[in-house]
């Protein structure tokens, strides 16, 4: 019974949101106000609606309702329960189901915070929300239906994937999908200023924060991501360029574009077409991405469901969105306009140069995950693209960006001095040049790349210190301590929440540069009482014990590991076997700390009680994971800032003023706005 | 007239970084492909040249899995049922590999033995990755061809 409640809510959703879709928007067009009030209210029902389907289909998990096919194929009785809930995520029909609960309360979060948004704009956001949850949920309704039924029903579940039991799964594909989804707004607000051929600074500054939101969980996500891919796979590693991987680093890409543009539009005025095409391009590859992974056409860790059938509507449901808003874009685009005016040094170019680098790097990521497919499926043979490719082209694309990255904060808008900045920037760039030199002497071995990447990091954090004392001098009070803290402090939320983001960038490549150069691995075969040295830690191997969990057995070792004889941690890397599946898996052993990660793995039993075991000392590992959280942090800080709340407040004075924000990111006085 | 001249300089700031993407992929694209390989095309002699690096697949063949006196290396047969190759692999093998499945191996062929870098073992539950189902279709089709061929007679 309750799987039908479930089913019919998502009819009736269906339902609604065409009528949010349609009504909303021709009433914007045609100037209904009775039409587009709906957009709000058809906002809430259709989201209770996809709530009610959603919180159903967990009844069934949470019950192991078996006779509801979906269930019986991701879950098991023995499943513990948080595993049951996150199970609901665990397959395509569920994710699908998790997308359009979140798009539904994106949408909500929409109507409830755009009181002052006028009426056309909002309900054509709302509406544009509206289409293209029709989309995703005939999708569901016509080829995966979560709540379709088995009879007769299973006598148990063929269980969750055991790779998927884990802490990871519960926060992981949320977080993903909050941002993937959340980018959806951005899109919408995009084809709304199209639709509407009105856009200037106060859409950008409407725009921004929920850009800027949906980028942090997205960073979050991709982060968590990696970070379960480390501890669960057990190779060590925490980025494969695996093609599901670059399924959600491809809306990334795009997406910090967009944000960086969108800084443009909002401070400026300019850049608006760019904006408007970032939005379409980010959105279009958060959709391109959730198919990717869950269509099957891809083989990877990731992809479980394997279901060609889907594949014409997700093409279909693909060439309709991409299609259908570049066309529009190029029917509307010549009424947005092209915005402020800026010469060739100035820091919109630097954003610019920012845009190219990163669009491009999302290019070139983006062939090598479609071209395996392409060939494919004209038959031309497989292949495979390997991490190698994504290195070379990556790399050489970063490396002036991030360069750049020091620069942009500290130009002028519009016109700035290259001596200028030069001389203000040189005590930075030597600073990050003696600490690349030295550094690799420190740490024992010197390589050319290496150098590269602490200079990169270091020229981050010193150009954010020279931009932010240079806006200290200008404020008055205590200079130690405490008060030098307050004054940080009392700075504009947006520009400390890009310094946070940016530090975020230079932690991150401190992470890489440390760990790609100074990691140690070795594999080897164990006797039990064995002993390994690296690094100044001593592994010693104490055997294997057999130990039971809820729904399965593991072998489990014990390693210690000392530094000068005196125990540094104690080690238990598992080998598990899951009753359902049968299917092994290994359970890494990490002592984590703020410098360094040892690890240890488990391969398999080679005779004698001795295993074959793999050995890592990993340098800064944890810096990685700690920089993207910066840069999600950043970006929660960023929008916080007291000028949204003024904008949504004093909207009409906005509209005269728009540009001359309350505060600013620039240290640059504040110039009148162009507009054509 | 100059703000002609600035949108031509970002046009070919544009262009120029295109043309560097462009470059990148393409030399990053020819050193680092990988091609597939069936085990009846490793002995036709159907490998690339220059001893390049591919990936064979296939599926091992029970009882084939030997393990070394360094505990570490292994040797294993790859076959897609029709013929069979050997594979030595040092390292720890992948949670998923099992003889009687599928695997896709990564490496370089020397003296008839495929030394692997990279042994990977994903697949759904039918123990089979679309890629080694491939392998295993095309050996079928050549086993049919030479049987076709000899069976008239």
């Amino acid at each position: 019974m309750i799987p039908e409640i479930g089913h019919f809510a998502l009819i009736l959703a269906l339902c609604v949101a065409v009528v949010q879709g349609v009504v909303a928007i021709a009433g914007a067009q045609l100037g209904i106000r009775s039409w587009m009030a709906m957009a709000r209210p058809a906002a809430q029902v259709h989201f209770i609606l996809v709530a009610v389907a959603f919180f159903c289909l967990m009844y069934a998990f949470i019950y192991n309702d078996f006779s509801v096919k979906y269930v019986a194929s991701v879950s098991n009785s023995m499943l513990p329960i948080q595993y049951r809930i996150a199970a609901i995520w665990g397959g395509h029909e569920g994710s699908l189901l998790l997308w359009g609960l979140l798009l539904a309360v994106w949408t909500m979060a929409v109507a409830r915070y755009s009181r002052n948004l006028p009426l056309d704009m909002v309900s054509r956001v709302i509406g544009v929300m509206g289409l293209i949850s029709v989309g995703f949920l005939m999708f569901m309704l016509f080829t995966s239906n979560p709540f379709d039924r088995l009879l007769p029903a299973a006598a148990d579940g063929r269980d969750l994937n055991p790779l998927l039991q884990d802490p990871g799964l519960i926060f992981h594909p949320p977080l993903l999908y909050i941002g993937y989804v959340g980018f959806s707004v951005a899109f919408a607000f995009a084809i709304a200023a199209l639709l509407g051929g009105r856009m200037d600074a106060t859409w950008a500054r409407w725009s921004r924060p929920w850009t800027t939101i949906a980028w942090s969980f997205l960073t979050a996500g991709i982060a968590l991501g990696s970070w379960w891919a480390y501890y669960e796979l057990g190779w060590g590693g925490w980025w494969f360029w695996d093609p599901v991987e670059n399924a959600s680093f491809l809306p990334w890409l795009v997406g910090t574009a967009l944000v960086h543009s969108l800084a443009v539009t909002e401070k400026r005025g300019g850049f608006k077409n760019w904006t408007v095409l970032l939005a379409i391009f980010t959105f279009s590859l958060s959709l391109l991405g959730t198919f990717l992974v869950r269509s099957g056409v891809l083989t990877s860790v990731h992809a479980f469901a394997t279901d060609p059938e889907r594949g014409v509507f997700i093409l279909g449901f693909l060439i309709v969105v991409i299609g259908g808003s570049l066309a529009l874009f190029a029917w509307r685009a010549p009424k947005v306009g092209l915005g402020g005016r800026f010469n060739l040094v100035s820091r919109e170019t630097f954003l610019l140069m920012n845009n190219v680098m990163l669009v491009v790097a999302a290019g070139a990521v983006l062939l090598g995950t479609l071209y395996p497919l392409l060939l494919d499926s004209l038959d031309m043979g497989k292949i495979s693209v390997g991490p190698p490719y994504f290195d070379a082209v990556f790399l050489p694309l970063m490396v002036p960006m991030i360069f750049l990255m020091g620069l942009g904060p500290i130009a002028r808008w519009r016109q700035a001095d290259l001596p200028d900045m030069a001389s203000r920037m040189k005590w930075a760039a030597a600073v990050s040049l003696v600490m690349a030199l030295i550094l690799p002497f420190v740490m024992g071995e010197w390589f050319a790349l290496t150098s590269v990447g602490f200079a990169l990091s270091f020229w981050i954090v010193s150009s954010i210190v020279v931009s932010t004392g240079e806006r200290l001098l200008k404020t008055s009070g205590s200079s130690s301590g405490l008060g030098l803290l307050r004054r940080i402090g009392a700075l504009p939320k947006s520009y400390l929440g890009m310094n946070i983001a940016h530090i975020g960038v230079a932690v991150f490549i401190m992470g890489v540069t440390m760990v790609n150069t100074y990691e140690v691995e070795k594999d080897m075969r164990m006797e039990v009482g064995d002993t390994v040295s690296m690094s100044g830690y001593t592994f010693r191997f104490d055997g294997v014990t057999e130990i039971e969990g809820p729904n399965y057995k593991a072998s489990r070792g014990q390693v210690l590991v000392t530094v000068d004889g005196e125990t540094e941690a104690v080690l238990f890397p598992e080998k598990r076997v899951y009753f359902v599946q049968t299917m092994p898996m290994t359970e890494a052993g990490i002592d984590s700390g703020l410098f360094r990660d040892l690890y240890v793995s488990l391969g398999e039993p080679v005779g004698n009680g001795a295993w074959s075991v793999r050995v890592y000392y990993k340098p800064f590992v944890g810096w990685i994971w700690g920089g993207a959280f910066l840069m999600s942090i950043g970006g929660i800080f960023a929008i916080s800032d007291r000028r949204y709340r003024l904008a949504s407040r004093k909207q009409k004075a906005q509209e005269k003023t728009a540009g001359q924000a309350v505060t600013g990111q620039t240290a640059a006085p504040v110039q009148t706005m162009e507009r054509e | 007239m100059k703000t002609r001249h600035k949108r031509m300089a970002f046009i070919l700031v544009g262009l120029a970084g295109l043309a560097v993407g462009a470059g990148l992929v393409l030399n990053a694209l020819n050193s680092n492909l990988a091609l597939y390989i069936s085990p009846t095309d490793v002995l036709a002699g159907n490998i690339p040249k220059d001893h390049q690096a591919f990936r064979l697949g296939g599926m091992v063949v029970e009882g084939s899995l030997k393990r070394q006196d360094d505990g570490l290396t292994v040797h294993f047969d790859v076959s897609d049922n029709v013929e069979t190759v050997t594979v030595a692999y040092t390292g720890i093998l992948p949670d998923l590999f099992k003889e009687g499945t599928g695997v896709v191996t990564q490496g370089r062929l020397t003296d008839g033995l495929f030394k692997a870098t990279e042994v990977l073992a994903k697949h759904d539950e039918n123990y089979m990755s679309p890629e080694v189902a491939e392998m295993l279709e095309k050996g079928e089709k050549a086993k049919q061809a030479a049987t076709g061929a000899v069976a008239p007679y």
